[in-house]
């Protein structure tokens, strides 16, 4: 297993993307070394920052990880990134497979734009985890972001596909929701907000907005489907999906073909 | 041509002459047994016979929950054409006709996609959406696409598109010679309950027996098939029949599959299971259809079918 060891905290904000298994399996040490992941005038290097152990193994493991690491596995295709600590902003965004396993919490839009593969969070996610930067066309694009603690807000803004599982999250989650799957144990007010498709699944919500409309209370088949793909994940997210439903249909102010599912209680 | 043995019945050393189809097949769903083979049933209807009804169908398995992936009741069903197009034809139809219109029924692909026979798809719930009018939406898990059209129960969920199978054969056949209709009936019920037995293949005719085997042409102008006077016990003593003075009724089983070993298979267990009760029942001998030859590519000769299964 490849290696990275940070020294101590940065003195800057540093960019890991890039920084796969694949990418550090052809280097030497040297190498390795001299990759640049400051992001000032410092020009900060990999080895300035980690000590640095390489194995060419499809598995990075990054040891002692703080906020201010920003995007650890943007571009992962394959492989395995283990995290232990928190990590900074855009975890795994664009990435298009393999699994990244953070022990700590993340920082803002972890998986944007991620087409395939896992992202599993032990911990929290701040805001617009799964969502789309600023002028980005999508959020998570198709990948799977499980999240084990609270997501901040706007959760899946402008997601376009693929899953999120989360235990909270703020208020506005799945706002401008393109498409794709979010299920919550709860969430904030104003859920679906702009929301055009998608599937919202929270046991508990805040206000609701007023463009979302009761359907009633309805058993639908794909529910199933989600809950028997869901169980290998998350087994609660499975039983709440396969409890009895309420629907909301909404964002009615955009397109309208979102839906919101709580339990019926 | 001298005839063979088995469970001291007569089986002709012949074979029976089956073609190359396009086939595929659907899991279907409901939320009782009941119902989903109600849908099944339905959809497999008017499906004895690709030439006059568009396309063979008929029901391979019932599947528990465990085994279909909504987690509700299914029956696994197979279709078949004469090639990819008059089997989409036919899919949709049947489909859209039969399956949609069934109370909480849904619609799988039959065939895994990482089948190495899985041939081109066939575009199908990507296709019935369409009645959803600008309302379906769909939604993607595990890799797989599914259409939600709203329906007056909820919605129909159908998989976006289906796999064919390369390699699929219809047209297996054992006939049956025996003295008494209701005996040589049961003898043909028997040999149909054991191929049902085998995964991958279908009897498309009722009850999984043909009793109006046919002949390629006829005297009658325009005619592409017609009665196969050889072995229809009101014509013996004629010039062409087939049948010695015992046999006074013959009966058909037809057997399409997605390969040409469930063909086989399948066969093999009907020849066993009917000569095995043939004797009580007064079956005279076992035969096959076919054409000399020369139109079907997959020949299944008895003689390699007296043996148990590899």
């Amino acid at each position: 297993m490849t290696t990275l060891t940070l020294r101590a905290a940065p003195p800057e904000r540093l960019d890991l993307a890039g920084l796969t298994p694949a990418a550090l399996a052809g280097l030497s040490d040297g190498e390795a070394a001299r990759l640049a992941v400051g992001t000032s005038r410092h020009a900060l290097a990999l080895g300035d920052c980690f000590a640095i152990t390489l194995d060419g193994s499809d598995e990075l493991r990054i040891v002692g990880a703080t906020e201010r690491l920003d995007r650890i596995g943007a571009g992962l295709a394959a492989g395995r990134i283990v995290v232990e600590g928190d990590v900074g902003q855009r975890l795994g965004a664009g990435m298009t497979g393999g699994t990244i396993t953070v022990s700590g919490s993340a920082g803002p839009f972890a998986g944007t734009a991620a087409r395939g593969g896992t992202i599993r969070i032990a911990g929290d996610a701040a805001e617009s985890a799964g969502g789309a930067i600023h002028g980005a066309p999508a959020g998570l694009d198709g990948a799977t972001l499980l999240i084990g603690g609270r997501a901040g807000d706007r959760l899946g803004d402008r997601m376009r596909a693929g899953l999120i599982v989360v235990r909270e999250a703020g208020d506005h989650a799945a706002s401008r929701m393109i498409a794709g799957t979010i299920v919550a144990e709860a969430v904030g007010d104003h859920p679906g907000y702009g929301m055009r498709r998608g599937t919202l699944v929270a046991a508990r919500h805040g206000a609701l907005l007023p463009t979302f409309v009761e359907t009633g209370r309805q058993d639908l088949v794909v529910l199933r489907l989600l809950a028997k793909s869901i169980a290998t994940h998350a087994p609660w997210a499975a039983a709440l999906l396969r409890g009895p439903m309420r629907r909301y249909g909404g964002d009615l102010a955009t397109l309208g073909k979102g839906e919101l599912f709580t339990p019926v209680g | 041509m001298p005839d063979l043995i088995l469970n001291g019945i007569r089986v002709e050393d012949t074979f029976a002459e089956a073609f190359d189809m396009a086939g595929t097949a659907l899991v279907l769903t409901a939320d009782t047994a009941e119902w989903a083979m109600i849908a099944a049933v339905t959809m497999t209807g008017f499906a004895t016979s690709v030439i006059g009804c568009g396309a063979e169908a008929g029901i391979d398995t019932v599947l528990s929950p465990d085994d279909t992936p909504d987690g509700r009741p299914g029956v696994r069903v197979l279709l078949f054409g004469f090639d990819a197009g008059g089997l989409k034809d036919q899919l949709l139809r049947r489909v859209g006709q039969c399956v949609l219109t069934s109370p909480g029924s849904a619609v799988y692909a039959g065939i895994a996609w990482d089948d190495p026979n899985a041939a081109k798809a066939i575009k199908l719930g990507g296709a019935i959406r369409y009645f959803g009018d600008g309302f379906a939406t769909a939604k993607r898990i595990d890799g797989r696409r599914y259409w939600r059209t709203p329906v007056m129960d909820g919605e129909f969920v159908c998989e976006h598109s289906v796999p064919t199978i390369q390699g699929a054969v219809g047209g297996g056949n054992l006939l049956f010679l025996g003295r008494r209709f209701p005996d040589t009936l049961r003898v043909a019920e028997i040999a149909v309950a054991a191929a049902r037995t085998i995964p991958d293949a279908i009897l498309p005719f009722p009850g999984g027996v043909v009793r109006s085997g046919s002949k390629v042409g006829a005297r009658t102008k325009g005619m592409m098939a017609s009665t196969n006077d050889a072995y229809c016990p009101t014509l013996k003593g004629r010039a062409g029949s087939l049948l010695p003075p015992e046999v006074d009724v013959v009966l058909e089983i037809v057997i399409d599959g997605l390969s040409a070993g469930a063909v086989s298979a399948a066969m093999r267990a009907a020849l066993h299971a009917s000569t095995a009760a043939g004797a009580d029942l007064g079956l005279v001998a076992v035969t096959a259809g076919n054409y000399g030859g020369n139109l079907g590519r997959h020949h299944f000769h008895l003689r390699d079918l007296l043996g148990a299964a590899a």
